[in-house]
């Protein structure tokens, strides 16, 4: 992957002088690659990472697995188009193995993401089942830990 | 009750009473209890041992593989070496009779001396260096005798000023590239001219090439890679800077079988072997570590990156360092010695560096800046530097 890429996914925030310095090159270059990456619809957007378990929130996050039929036509896809316009998915993947769309969905209440669905999801044309869990505790997401790791005990100056 | 210092007998060897004390250890003095220092004085990985070769050790606990290892190293462990040193430069080294395990560089480098050298024995080693090597040889009544490097070529050894410094009752040649402090490298060229002078003067050369997995650009020119200087080497290299594991001690030296018969004699009565714990994780390290080391190596290549165009752009001239986590920026056009710019950089600004003259005399007017720091107080670090620059030149 580009180094650009990579420095991005790290810290969304780096300012282009610095992303300049680190990669060798000019703030123009950074600022017409990172331009170049949306248009091309590589870089999708630019969001903070946060830990909402450390919100004052009640929201309540599920993963979702169902089982869809697939289409002679279009296959998936055009199902995982039609659940994926619901605001309350936040993620969705086509997976191998004992289900097909893996979704993470947000909701206000256990109740709100139930009725989701039963009322919304499940009726679905093509769904054959739903599966779902209710997440408790993030540990870990988009390889950042959510309890920071042990601070520098580095001696402050060594050979 | 207080003993009378006067009177109470001396019991440390004059030899040893005489060693100075390290420059470092001086300004870490200076450092050490301050809060909120941002320290580019550390030389060492900020990166944790990657999670795969720390759980290798926890399980080595685990299944009781606690006890003492062969003296020369565990033999898978030293198999697993011959395989690296043939794949990274094509060098045979016998597992069984040329590969020695030791804790870390540092007593590889200390068997090293104590091997070789007779009383009187001179070794040339470059300055600005590493800071146990003096001593080091001095603790094995060897004479240490300093070669300079320059700026003026971007701190690589040459030929010329090794010849200014050979006698009749030189030894060895002392080697550390990729450079601490300056982040020098040697291109092939190099090696071949270092290689050659020293069959011409008939020395052995120790090359210490700890941070050799930290190249960034160039490519890796190792002495090990010089089939002729084969039966005068001794290779040295370690896992505490590319795999960073500090804290594990574990280093190994490659040599003709002889040299290593000789050290090893020594180990095995002082050491007796390297932390069975430490080689079972070494060996997954030099296993499975390759994508964990070119993990860490890419952000440390970004961020030298980063801290030499902050350091130019500030007016504090630095070469483009190709390889180990430092840079060695010139303050001299600050008209401060490096002592007092560190000094001041860390009571007026909170951020420590090392003063060059703490790797000897050369290097004074240049100041060590270690970059194997997080980005964010890599950034914060170059911002107050560059205000203090400022400062300084109103």
């Amino acid at each position: 992957m580009d180094a650009l890429l990579d420095l991005l996914k790290k810290n969304a925030r780096e300012s282009d002088a610095t992303l300049a310095k680190l990669l060798g090159t000019t703030e123009q270059e950074v600022r017409a690659r990172i331009a170049a990456y949306e248009q091309e619809g590589v870089i999708r957007g630019f969001q903070a990472l946060l830990n909402t378990d450390r919100l004052d929130t009640n929201d309540v996050r599920a993963v979702i697995e169902l089982r869809i039929r697939p289409e002679r036509e279009g296959g998936f896809d055009r199902v995982a188009a039609r659940i994926g316009k619901f605001p309350q998915v936040e993620s969705m993947y086509l997976m191998s193995g004992a289900y097909d769309l893996l979704l993470f969905v947000k909701g206000a209440s256990l109740q709100e993401v139930a009725n989701f669905v039963s009322a919304r999801l499940a009726p679905l044309d093509g769904v054959l089942s739903t599966a779902t869990h209710f997440m408790l505790k993030t540990y870990k997401d988009q390889g950042v830990l959510m309890e920071s790791e042990p601070h520098d005990d580095r001696l402050q100056v060594c050979p | 009750m207080t003993t009378d210092s006067k009177s109470a007998p001396d019991f440390v060897a004059p030899h040893v009473r005489s060693l100075p004390k390290s420059g470092i250890r001086d300004f870490f003095d200076i450092v050490a209890g301050r809060k909120d220092v941002i320290s580019l004085g550390i030389g060492e990985p900020d990166f944790q041992t990657p999670w795969h070769i720390r759980e290798r050790a926890i399980e080595a606990i685990e299944r009781g593989a606690t006890r003492y290892t062969s003296n020369l190293g565990a033999p898978e462990l030293r198999q697993a070496l011959a395989a690296y040193m043939r794949q990274s430069f094509q060098c045979d080294y016998d597992w069984q009779h040329e590969i020695l395990v030791t804790v870390g560089v540092s007593e590889a480098f200390d068997l090293a001396m104590r091997a070789v050298l007779s009383p009187g024995d001179e070794v040339l080693y470059h300055e600005p260096c590493f800071v146990a090597y003096a001593p080091l040889i001095r603790m094995a009544h060897g004479v240490p005798v300093p070669v300079e490097t320059f700026r003026k070529d971007d701190f690589r050894l040459t030929v010329a000023e090794l010849e200014k410094k050979v006698t009749p009752r030189t030894r060895a040649l002392l080697l550390n590239f990729p450079n601490n402090p300056t982040g020098a490298t040697l291109d092939r060229a190099d090696t071949e001219a270092l290689a050659d002078f020293a069959i011409r003067h008939n020395l052995l050369v120790i090359s210490d090439e700890v941070y050799s997995e930290l190249t960034y650009e160039g490519g890796r020119h190792s002495m090990a890679a010089i089939p002729r200087l084969r039966d005068r080497l001794i290779f040295l290299n370690g896992f505490s800077k590319a795999w960073s594991m500090t804290g594990f001690r574990l280093g190994y030296a490659c040599a003709p079988a002889p040299l290593t018969d000789a050290m090893m004699k020594i180990h095995q009565f002082g050491m007796m072997c390297a932390s069975s714990i430490s080689q079972t994780a070494g060996l997954e390290a030099v296993r499975h570590g390759d994508a964990a080391i070119a993990e860490m190596r890419d952000s440390y290549h970004l961020r030298r990156n980063f801290v030499v165009a902050s350091l130019n752009e500030m007016g504090l001239d630095c070469f483009m360092p190709r390889g180990a986590f430092y840079v060695f920026p010139s303050i001299q056009s600050t008209g401060l010695s490096s002592k007092e710019f560190a000094l001041r950089l860390l009571n007026e600004y909170n951020v420590a560096c090392v003063p060059g003259g703490a790797f000897g005399a050369c290097g004074e007017g240049f100041l060590r800046c270690a970059y194997a720091t997080g980005m964010e107080p890599l950034k914060e670090a170059m911002d107050r530097m560059k205000t203090f620059v400022r400062a300084l030149a109103h």
